[in-house]
């Protein structure tokens, strides 16, 4: 049971790390620019379809993986230009019609582009395997790498936003957005800026799940909703939020998962508990949002309400 | 709000509904008797869109769990007619009572929050109804259950007629604006608008906000679960699909489309979003693309949706 | 409003009187064009099964040319996966497009929504993949026949291969939904030996780690699984990955043409049950199987071969009929003598109008040409005549 605690533990962070990537992005762009972009989880999912065609083209994930990334900012750029920069103005209504415009966009032409079965990545030879833990119980090494991967740039964008000048700005964008302004700081560039990165972070975490999960049209939307309860868990505009509130999903959701149902036997008879199980596993994380909100409606390290 | 827009967008919906009323007709004369089969879907999320509108364009409450009233709607139906309730007045009270005991507790709870985090908390109590009804394996859980028919009014399976059904659906539709116009008009309706704009002064005022908010709410959630009743009816199956978070989030498109906060404006964007879909299928397989771009392009172009772009047409006009 | 109200009661009394909803009235135009409706899943994330089928049918339809001697009018339709959408589609197909015959869908949730709409304007549904229970049982309809299965047979025939082998500790695992909740029942029609383990994982969900992690620690005889689409994909390269090889992996819908594409390498040497495999070693089989692989490049799975088996279906029936095909009676008659020669070797219609086929244990392997397919490995059931014909009482 204590093997199992440490897999499921394990299995969580690395949910968490990938959550992470995609929702530090949201959360920023979110706080910072005060738009809510719905067409988020695609980019996540072009992320991974751009690294299965590279990795293919090349013969390499490593130069998959490293062409994806030029080409993730210069999408960024793009979409920031061509369609986000006219919603700044705009009510969250509005944003969130149009952002849902743009997955829809997306979606199809991702269909038309790659078609609609699923594609596999194959796993590089350099993580490929697992590493024994305790018993029979093995760990597969890419996973431990995407959690190291997820902790350097979690711990890559703190020292950028707690120790640089465009990190004080991006904390003074998201809690005094007007006054940074009025201070005379070039606010369309930091927007661009911060779009692309927020960009560049959910497509990395697209391309490194690729050899794990494989690549499909309905990736994007699986995450979306998870990824918005993540930012509104940890507070909106809050990189530390969204690291832990992205843990703290993913553990909810694995673990409890698990041992929910277990706990659960303990005090119902098994059918029952079964049953039970079953229906709650599911709403687990909602419940959890709930809870969190109606404790603290401004999440858990939001400043603005 | 000045009061010949107000007037306007009246004569807009009598006008949607002599169009709807018409309907039947031009099936008929056009020889396509399935005209009225969509249109009867039109109509009731013209419903639910109506209902979401009241909380979202008046109270600046974004509900992203509405569909779990059309759940509550659609299942009431299921559940008493597999008991051998069939009445359609009891589907609805069923549905009314439940909705407003889920909107009472859940909204009293929703309300703590504000901006994007209303939007996620009722989005969580959504799901959770979601899993609910997909966990309910005596009505095939995700697969949904077909209706053996349709519910019966004072006792008579008339509805079985798509016409009769369409004009009944027709005729609550009508009903149900009235009373949202009544309520948009009324004191109630102005302390609410007041909310929205300025809630600190609508405090200091007098009023306490969250219960007028919470009303609204309950009352919403009522008519959207009026909605489900005649959707499961119209469909004629029910399954877990009404209420999963993308019904919720048409809903809201289909009133920012139409233009938030103008009634009239919900029913012309639940038409709207039907019908281009159903329009846009017929020549392309990648009609998504083209539904997708004109989101966009709206939304660019148009602030305030199609009750936007006719306002703009006629004071062009006069 | 009131000088409408004659034209309203004009089109109120002219709708009432309307044929189309009077029980069983044939809705076709009567003209001597054939209508067929395809509705099948051509968006989202399960669109790859959707192609499949239609591809299938119409690679029956280009081979046959003329379907039954008539002109052939094939319209498509995207479910999407949504079934209220779905049923009025299927209406529409009835109403307005005057189909017919309407074939497909993937999913038993949208058949649930367009089996009444379909059924009972007297058209005829024919179910190319979904076989739920009540309309193999006590729904069971004249106007529905299906060219696949009864869903809980695939999943008997891996539980009777379990049973045979003697496993002692079988784990399973299957999707929180009704599907999920049949196949694991299904399995354990057949199978009497013991439980390891039983686990219900979200639907749609794409990351294993959790459950793989159980099964390790449980180290079941083998596993059962029921993981269709892109889970199946991911749950077959996760288990892979795991180092988990060594546990027999049995499956049903999870391992097939679909998939293994995208899983390769990993999935070979997994085991499913199906009703039919590529490598069936008869005539009409070959034909498909080639036809189907110069068309598309690929290589079909059931899903296709259902939806070929429909289009012969129809094509035998209306042949057998001259075309006319007012006369209902005589048309289900037709359909239910199943006259044409199906890639899967026997076929016939049940009572309940299932069909009544063999079952096999089939595994996946690479073909010499580098793509992949299933293969037949050992029969397991013998004209298998699912559980719930016997509730089915044809009016």
């Amino acid at each position: 049971m204590t093997n199992l605690l440490v897999l499921q533990l394990l299995n969580g962070l690395q949910l968490g790390v990938l959550l992470f990537l995609i929702a530090a992005g949201l959360t920023l762009v979110f706080g910072i620019m005060d738009v809510v972009n719905l067409a988020h989880g695609v980019l996540y999912m072009v992320g991974g379809y751009l690294t299965a065609s590279f990795a293919a083209l090349t013969g390499s994930f490593w130069l998959g993986l490293g062409l994806m990334i030029p080409a993730a900012a210069l999408i960024g750029l793009v979409l920031e230009y061509v369609v986000i920069r006219r919603l700044y103005e705009r009510s969250h209504l509005d944003q969130v019609l149009a952002t849902f415009g743009l997955v829809m966009i997306a979606n199809e032409t991702v269909k038309i582009i790659w078609g609609t079965a699923p594609i596999g990545v194959p796993m590089p030879e350099l993580l490929d395997g697992s590493i024994p833990l305790m018993g029979p119980l093995k760990y597969p090494v890419y996973r431990l790498a995407i959690i190291a991967a997820g902790l350097a740039v979690a711990v890559g964008l703190y020292v950028m936003v707690n120790h640089t000048r465009l990190g004080m700005l991006l904390r003074a964008g998201a809690t005094h957005r007007n006054i940074v302004a009025a201070l005379g700081v070039p606010i369309g560039r930091l927007f661009a800026i911060v779009f692309m990165l927020g960009t560049v972070m959910a497509c990395f975490a697209g391309g490194i799940v690729a050899p794990i999960l494989s690549v499909d049209t309905g990736m994007g939307e699986s995450v979306l909703i998870l990824t918005f309860v993540v930012v509104v868990i940890g507070g909106i505009g809050s990189v530390k939020g969204a690291f832990f509130g992205a843990i703290l999903v993913a553990l909810v959701d694995t673990v409890g998962g698990v041992f929910g149902p277990i706990a659960m036997r303990a005090v119902l008879d098994p059918a029952a508990a079964g049953q039970a199980g079953r229906t709650l596993a599911p709403m687990l994380v909602y419940i959890l949002m709930a809870a969190i909100l109606f404790a603290r409606p401004q999440g858990l390290f939001g400043a603005r309400s | 709000m000045t009061a010949p827009r107000i007037h306007g967008r009246v004569v807009a919906a009598l006008m949607l509904f002599a169009g709807f009323a018409l309907l039947p007709l031009v099936a008929w004369l056009a020889d396509d008797p399935f005209l009225v089969v969509i249109g009867a879907r039109i109509l009731a999320y013209g419903i639910a869109a109506l209902a979401l509108d009241l909380i979202l364009g008046f109270g600046a409450m974004v509900s992203f769990g509405h569909a779990a009233y059309l759940g509550f709607g659609a299942y009431a139906v299921a559940i008493l007619s597999r008991f051998g309730i069939t009445d359609l007045g009891l589907h609805m009270a069923a549905a009314v009572v439940v909705s407003a005991g889920f909107a009472l507790i859940t909204g009293a709870i929703s309300l703590r929050t504000r901006g994007v985090y209303f939007i996620m908390i009722t989005l969580a109590f959504g799901q959770m109804v979601y899993f609910f009804f997909t966990s309910l394996s005596a009505f095939g859980g995700d697969d949904g259950t077909g209706l053996r028919q349709r519910s019966t009014l004072l006792g008579s399976s008339v509805l079985e007629h798509d016409l009769v059904f369409f004009y009944v659906t027709l005729a609550v539709l009508m009903a149900l604006f009235w009373l949202a116009h009544r309520i948009v008009g009324s004191r109630f309706g102005r302390v609410l608008t007041g909310i929205r704009e300025n809630p600190t002064r609508i405090e200091a005022i007098g009023f306490a906000p969250r219960r007028y908010q919470l009303t609204a709410f309950v009352i919403s959630g009522c008519m959207t679960a009026i909605a489900g009743v005649l959707l499961a009816n119209q469909a004629e199956f029910v399954s877990p699909a009404f209420i999963s978070w993308h019904r919720s989030g048409e809903l809201i498109f289909m009133v920012v489309l139409g233009g938030a906060g103008t009634l009239s404006g919900a029913i012309a964007g639940a038409v709207t979003m039907i019908v281009l879909e159903e329009w846009l299928e017929v020549f392309t397989e990648h009609w998504k693309l083209v539904f997708g771009i004109i989101l966009v392009l709206m939304v660019l172009y148009s602030p305030r949706g199609i009750t936007g772009i006719i306002e703009r047409l006629m004071r062009g006009r006069s | 409003m009131t000088h409408k109200t004659p034209l309203i009661a004009a089109a109120l009394a002219t709708a009432l009187a309307a044929p189309a909803l009077a029980e069983d009235a044939p809705a076709s135009a009567g003209d001597d064009v054939l209508r067929i409706g395809l509705v099948y899943t051509l968006s989202g994330p399960a669109a790859a099964l959707g192609e499949q089928a239609r591809n299938g049918f119409m690679l029956a339809a280009d081979r046959i040319g003329d379907l039954g001697g008539m002109k052939t009018e094939i319209i498509v339709v995207d479910d999407e996966r949504r079934p209220d959408n779905a049923a009025d589609k299927a209406r529409e197909l009835v109403a307005r497009d005057q189909v017919d015959f309407v074939v497909g869908p993937i999913f038993s949730n949208v058949l649930m929504a367009i089996h009444r709409p379909v059924t009972e304007t007297g058209t005829i549904l024919i179910s190319t993949n979904a076989g739920p229970s009540n309309f193999a049982g006590a729904d069971c309809h004249p106007n529905f026949f299906a060219t696949s299965y009864q869903n809980d047979q695939n999943h008997e025939v891996m539980g009777a291969y379990a049973q045979a082998q003697g496993y002692q500790n079988v784990f399973l695992m299957a999707p929180n939904y009704q599907a999920g909740k049949d196949s694991l029942a299904g399995f354990k029609n057949s199978y009497d030996g013991g439980i390891a383990g039983e686990v219900f994982t979200e639907l749609g969900q794409l990351d294993f780690s959790s459950e793989l992690a159980q099964i390790a620690a449980f180290q079941p005889d083998a596993l059962f699984t029921f993981m269709p689409g892109g889970m199946g994909v991911n749950l077959v390269r996760q288990y892979d990955q795991a180092g988990l090889g060594s546990i027999p992996f049995l499956s049903a819908f999870t391992v097939d043409e679909t998939t293994l594409p995208a899983t390769q390498d990993a999935a070979l040497g997994y085991l499913g049950g199906a009703n039919w495999a590529p490598d069936m070693d008869n005539a009409a089989n070959a034909a498909f199987v080639s036809a189907y692989l110069d068309a598309h490049g690929a290589v079909p799975g059931t899903y296709a071969m259902q939806a070929y088996d429909a289009a012969q279906l129809i094509d035998a029936a209306v042949r057998k009929l001259d075309g006319d095909l007012s006369d209902r009676d005589a048309l289900r008659a037709a359909l239910a003598e199943a006259d044409f020669d199906s890639p899967r070797g026997d076929f016939k219609f049940g009572v309940n109008q299932f069909p009544v086929q063999d079952f096999y244990l089939v595994e996946a392997i690479k073909r010499d040409d580098g793509l992949y397919q299933t293969s037949l490995r050992e029969k397991i059931f013998d004209d298998y005549v699912d559980t719930y014909a016997a509730d089915c009482t044809m009016p």
